[in-house]
């Protein structure tokens, strides 16, 4: 059951890369556009770091780590999911409604609409920042250090798809897609690129136990870099915290199968 | 002159309807600047050195920079690029106007009424709530104005051009996915210009970009003295002027070549 899944999933990136590779030239000045506006925001924070020196007692390095690892969940949640992404569309088109008559979950159909290359561009980047500050910071890769890395992007990569399913979900009600919830996604990865303890109280706790962000980096990071958590996390919770990303993806999912039993078609 | 005022006018109407995306990015704009503001509160309180700006006028920085977002993020006009690649531009070419002229037109009103939808309240929320200060005088803020205006006229002249190259690359993915963000970072809008390190400043300080948000942010601070307020105006004013000329040139070069393909 789970391997026809697999096989099935394989099967929709390969057509929708082979569609996506049309277009070489169209494909290729995107991912570059990509590449060139997450990184020079990154210079941004570099020419920034080279004036300031430090926040709140983190380098540029150990911010570089931060940054990497959110971008980097970010860009794969981004690329797979972007069939949730574009929901709306299959709605106002009715194309939902071939969806639901298939015999397979409807999830898993939206999932696999599209998988969208160009977001290498973010991706590679993210990756060369990560690399760099590891390098910088002379992180150990131990089999411990590479799976709790593992365990982070794991983690990070199912809080944003959940994001993007809640996302589409909210289109059940509004058809149109709410650019309010780019707050969540965007405006998610630009806070997470900083430790979430310079941000207001208040704000850190949206972003701690609401939208559990700080739980992909900033608390796995303290036990990478062996630091200790102001905020008084103990290491067991360190390790286990980005499993925090899994659950709310888990929660998400719950909440779009309770939008497809209420989904009445928009008729079109 | 009459024919580009109507559609800088209608256009301009037309691009008001579109009233809840505005809503929407003034929501997401709210919130990012909200962001910045408190990384810049982070940076500020660590570290005790003299800073080109202050916080205060990083904060009102920030805040100006997410109402006139769309000064620097620019696009091509996708009803043109629409044209070009369907072959329909052949009838723009047949009317009495001037082509440079029509898509100049509808770039500045392309500009303006998102802008303007967007900008005022940001501007009003942002004064209100969060810390976005006044401008530092009344000729402060008539410079402002008029520099304004410059950063308008600029951002006409960068979009024309990106959709002229557009003449060039049928696919419709001209080089303008590269120069944007460019663009953007070479603004202000990244981070705001004085933060660069020295030896950029030279640089920045040639490159049209700046222009478009960096130089009116500044007159808004007054933090320029009366020759460097001269300057910073000349600076703008030669640089559209040289775009609208370059832009004249490579259409005209573009139309002689352009082949519309069928259909």
């Amino acid at each position: 059951m789970i391997f026809d899944y697999i096989r099935l999933y394989c099967r929709y990136v390969d057509i929708s890369l082979r569609g996506q590779m049309q277009y070489k030239t169209s494909f290729l000045m995107r991912s570059v556009g990509h590449f060139l506006v997450t990184g020079t925001e990154f210079l941004g924070f570099v020419a920034l770091f080279n004036r300031f020196g430090q926040i709140n007692g983190w380098t540029l390095p150990q911010m570089g780590l931060f940054y990497g690892m959110i971008s980097l969940c970010f860009a794969i949640s981004e690329a797979a999911q972007r069939g949730f992404d574009i929901f709306p569309n299959l709605i106002k088109s009715g194309d939902f409604d071939r969806i639901l008559l298939r015999p397979r979950s409807p999830a898993f159909q939206v999932l696999g609409q599209e998988f969208q290359l160009m977001r290498v561009g973010r991706f590679t980047q993210a990756l060369i920042v990560l690399i760099w500050s590891a390098k910088r910071l002379d992180i150990q890769w131990t089999v411990a250090n590479l799976t709790l890395l593992l365990i982070a992007i794991v983690g990070g990569m199912c809080l944003f798809s959940g994001l993007f399913v809640l996302q589409a979900t909210i289109c059940f009600w509004t058809t149109e897609s709410l650019e309010i919830v780019n707050c969540t996604t965007y405006g998610g990865v630009e806070t997470a690129q900083f430790p979430v303890t310079i941000y207001r109280p208040w704000f850190r706790s949206i972003f701690t136990f609401v939208i559990p962000l700080a739980t992909i980096n900033y608390f796995p990071i303290h036990a990478l870099l062996n630091l200790r958590d102001p905020l008084g996390s103990t290491r067991w919770v360190q390790w286990i915290s980005p499993l925090a990303g899994v659950a709310f993806l888990l929660v998400c999912l719950q909440c779009w199968r309770f939008g497809v039993k209420h989904y009445t078609s928009t008729g079109s | 002159m009459k024919p580009y005022v109507a559609i800088l006018r209608s256009r301009f109407l037309t691009l008001l309807q579109y009233r809840a995306a505005a809503l929407a990015g003034i929501g997401t704009q709210l919130f990012f600047g909200f962001v910045r503001v408190m990384i810049y509160d982070g940076f500020y309180r660590s570290s005790s050195g003299p800073h080109p700006l202050t916080l205060d006028q990083v904060t009102t920085y920030i805040w100006l920079g997410q109402a006139m977002l769309l000064l620097a993020m620019l696009d091509v006009d996708k009803d043109v690029a629409v044209m070009i690649r369907t072959g329909n531009i052949a009838y723009e070419m047949t009317r009495p106007l001037d082509l440079y002229n029509l898509w100049f037109a509808r770039a500045v009103s392309g500009r303006a009424a998102p802008l303007s939808m967007r900008a005022i309240p940001i501007f009003v929320v942002a004064g209100i709530f969060l810390e976005l200060q006044k401008p530092s005088s009344a000729g402060a803020a008539a410079l402002f104005a008029v520099s304004l205006v410059g950063a308008l006229l600029l951002a006409a002249s960068l979009v024309v051009l990106m959709t002229i190259s557009l003449l060039w690359t049928v696919s419709g993915e001209g080089i303008y996915r590269l120069a944007s963000p460019l663009i953007f970072f070479f603004s202000g809008l990244v981070i705001p210009l004085p933060m660069f390190p020295d030896w950029m400043q030279q640089w920045i300080a040639v490159l049209p970009f700046r222009a478009l948000i960096d130089t009116p942010f500044r007159f808004y601070l007054g933090s320029f003295n009366t020759t460097a307020a001269v300057m910073a105006l000349l600076h703008q004013y030669v640089w559209i002027v040289t775009l609208v000329l370059l832009g004249r040139l490579i259409l005209t070069r573009g139309l002689r070549l352009l082949a519309v393909q069928g259909g």
